[in-house]
């Protein structure tokens, strides 16, 4: 096993867990702001990568894609706001999940309706493509880089939006207090809108790079969704901080673990049992890792309330 | 018009035996099997209502328990079909084609499952325990779709429906029999559940758990007892739904199908002993009639089920006796 080898795999685990971070953070700062679980977060995702895929492949421009996959999300995401999430604020979170699975099944038979069963293709772009020697001799894919560095900047962008701008305030207050931050005047209605269609755009963007690398498909978004799920229990619910760290754990784990589990298993098995035996402890690594956080610590790493 | 619950249950248990034997009469066996998979699926929704109607425990994930109870068959029947030994490195013995010990080993090991997940998740509450038992249940279809000695992502079909001592199981309507006997005991068994001092404490934990422990009762233990017990139902269901379809698969494990059980309970109405048999027959009838007419049918449950929401709550029985039910 090759240091090469570890590096490359390092890598890869930090570009899934950046990813990850982008539906993770939507999620959280939804669950924090509003008190709202939304599963249908991933049908968001979805929507990102089919406008990207839909409008790179008539215009030939993956950054066009970008941006209509950006503003479809945000759109998609403040119009179910509008519609649909704002009447379940105060509801319990059971109606909750039942009228976001209600969304996630429209979403997903109407986006199957729209583009049929059919993956769609989503091309890296040509600027990006090939590999990059790192130091140390390291060959690389320039876009899986590329992903890691996007998602590093919209981490920072966020937390400098955060904690940095009016709206950053205005957020935390509404984390803390609903009533006095409509108290002192400002649109709570407006601000909700605001926060779900961001969250939902930073879904959409997800959505859009992980299609260039994989196919754009219905149902593409509740596996990831589902993992953003365990990023923000290990994380802590509504902290942002925690959706970076658990994400990254989480990508890492899962990727290493896939990796040199089966290598680990070998010492001491044949090489077909260690295989087998490897990969299928592999695919529960991150939930044995979920498991292990809420016994330590049942409200994640960084969660403050029960 | 407001009707007392006790006769709609009575006219829809009547009504759920009266089809298939008609059914029968004209000879429709594709009717039986229909009715049969609603009568299963009420099972594992009567399963998910123990811990969802009385507790007021959302779980996001009983598609678990459903799957493992359907694997419990699957590996079973499968060494028995193929005059191989099961091995588990320390102890090696047959599989089986006997009805009564699939069932039994399912519900063991679903119980044995919900006890770890149990544990695990009923240290938190409210979303938390929402999003950890989902993410449990999306361990089980990875572990499932990885596990390539029993068929991996392509699953493992039985060739010949397993035995019950007496009976042709191969007979649509005998198969029927045994679903719906079983179903009406697991019913009669949560109406004596939910009267039972267990059931009151159980109900009481859901409304206020600093009460319930003031008094000397740890809501946790009454928690996990109920979440077992649900488990273990809902994994009996799932052998009986794997013996229908003489097949298992990683599907039985989805996300889709846990919220589809939560889904049967809400269209029924929740807390109730009859909400999960009539959301089971509504969904079967949706599945079957707007599956018929379009291939998109998914958008119109996912209308109605907002509808529901948004508008309608306490579910179809919170109509007809025109009381909202017990609310989580």
């Amino acid at each position: 096993m090759s240091t090469i080898l570890i590096i490359e795999q390092v890598l890869n685990g930090l570009q899934f867990g950046v990813m990850l971070f982008l539906m993770a953070a939507g999620l959280t700062l939804i669950f924090g702001v509003m008190g709202l679980i939304n599963l249908a977060h991933g049908s968001l995702y979805m929507v990102g990568a089919f406008a990207a895929a839909a409008v790179a492949g008539l215009t030939g421009s993956f950054f066009l894609g970008l941006v209509a996959a950006l503003a479809a999300a945000a759109l998609a995401g403040a119009v179910i706001e509008i519609a649909v999430i704002r009447r379940l604020y105060d509801a319990p979170h059971l109606d909750q999940v039942l009228a976001t699975f209600a969304l996630i099944l429209i979403f997903s038979e109407g986006t199957r309706w729209l583009f049929g069963s059919f993956p769609l293709f989503l091309d890296i772009p040509d600027a990006l493509s090939g590999p990059v020697t790192l130091p140390g001799g390291i060959e690389y894919p320039l876009y899986r880089l590329a992903l890691i560095c996007i998602g590093l900047a919209v981490a920072l962008g966020l937390w400098g939006l955060i904690e940095r701008t009016r709206i950053g305030v205005q957020i935390r207050a509404g984390e803390n207090d609903r009533e006095m931050i409509a108290a002192l005047g400002i649109d709570i209605s407006k601000l909700y809108t605001l926060v779900f269609a961001l969250g939902a755009a930073l879904a959409g963007l997800a959505g859009a790079l992980v299609g260039a690398i994989q196919s754009v498909q219905v149902g593409m978004g509740e596996p990831v969704l589902i993992l953003a799920f365990v990023v923000i229990v290990i994380g802590g619910i509504g902290s942002i901080r925690g959706a970076f760290i658990g994400a990254l754990l989480v990508g890492l784990t899962d990727t290493l673990a896939g990796v040199f589990l089966p290598e680990l298993f070998k010492l001491f098995m044949e090489t077909g049992a260690a295989q087998k035996s490897g990969s299928a402890l592999a695919s529960m690594g991150i939930y044995i890792l979920m498991g292990l956080v809420l016994i330590w610590r049942p409200t994640g790493l960084f969660g403050a309330r029960a | 018009m407001r009707l007392d619950e006790r006769y709609i249950n009575a006219v829809m248990i009547a009504g759920l035996l009266a089809l298939p034997l008609y059914a029968l009469a004209v000879d429709e066996p594709f009717t039986i099997t229909l009715v049969t998979r609603a009568v299963i699926l009420a099972l594992a929704a009567v399963g998910l209502n123990i811990i969802l109607g009385i507790g007021g425990m959302v779980s996001f994930g009983h598609a678990a328990f459903f799957g493992l109870g359907g694997y419990a068959m699957g590996i079973l029947a499968y060494h028995a079909q193929t005059y191989t030994a099961l091995d588990l490195g320390f102890i090696s013995f047959e599989g089986t084609k006997s009805m009564p010990l699939i069932w039994l080993v399912a519900m063991v090991v679903s119980a044995i499952a919900a006890l770890f997940i149990g544990v695990l998740s009923l240290r938190t509450s409210g979303v938390y325990f929402i999003m950890i038992t989902l993410a449990f249940g999306q361990m089980f279809y990875y572990f499932a779709i990885s596990w390539a000695q029993y068929g991996g992502e392509d699953g493992l079909s039985i060739y010949i429906r397993n035995d019950f001592p007496g009976l042709n199981t191969l007979e649509p309507i005998q198969f029927f029999g045994i679903c719906f006997v079983i179903l009406c005991a697991v019913l009669l068994l949560k109406a004596r559940l939910q009267a039972s001092p267990f059931g009151l404490a159980l109900n009481a934990a859901r409304q206020s758990a600093a009460r319930v422990q003031t008094v000397g009762m740890s809501p946790m233990r009454l928690r996990l007892l109920a979440f077992v017990l649900s488990g273990a139902i809902t994994g009996l269901a799932g052998a009986l739904y794997a013996d229908l379809n003489r097949f298992v698969s990683p599907a039985m494990f989805s996300w889709q199908l846990s919220g589809e059980l939560i889904v049967l309970i809400i269209i029924g109405g929740v807390g109730r002993l009859m909400g999960p048999v009539i959301g089971a027959c509504i969904f079967v009838a949706l599945e079957h009639f707007l599956g018929g007419l379009t291939e998109f049918w998914h958008i119109y449950l996912g209308l109605i089920l907002l509808g529901i929401v948004l508008f309608g709550r306490g579910g179809l029985l919170g109509y007809l006796t025109g009381k909202e039910g017990a609310h989580v």
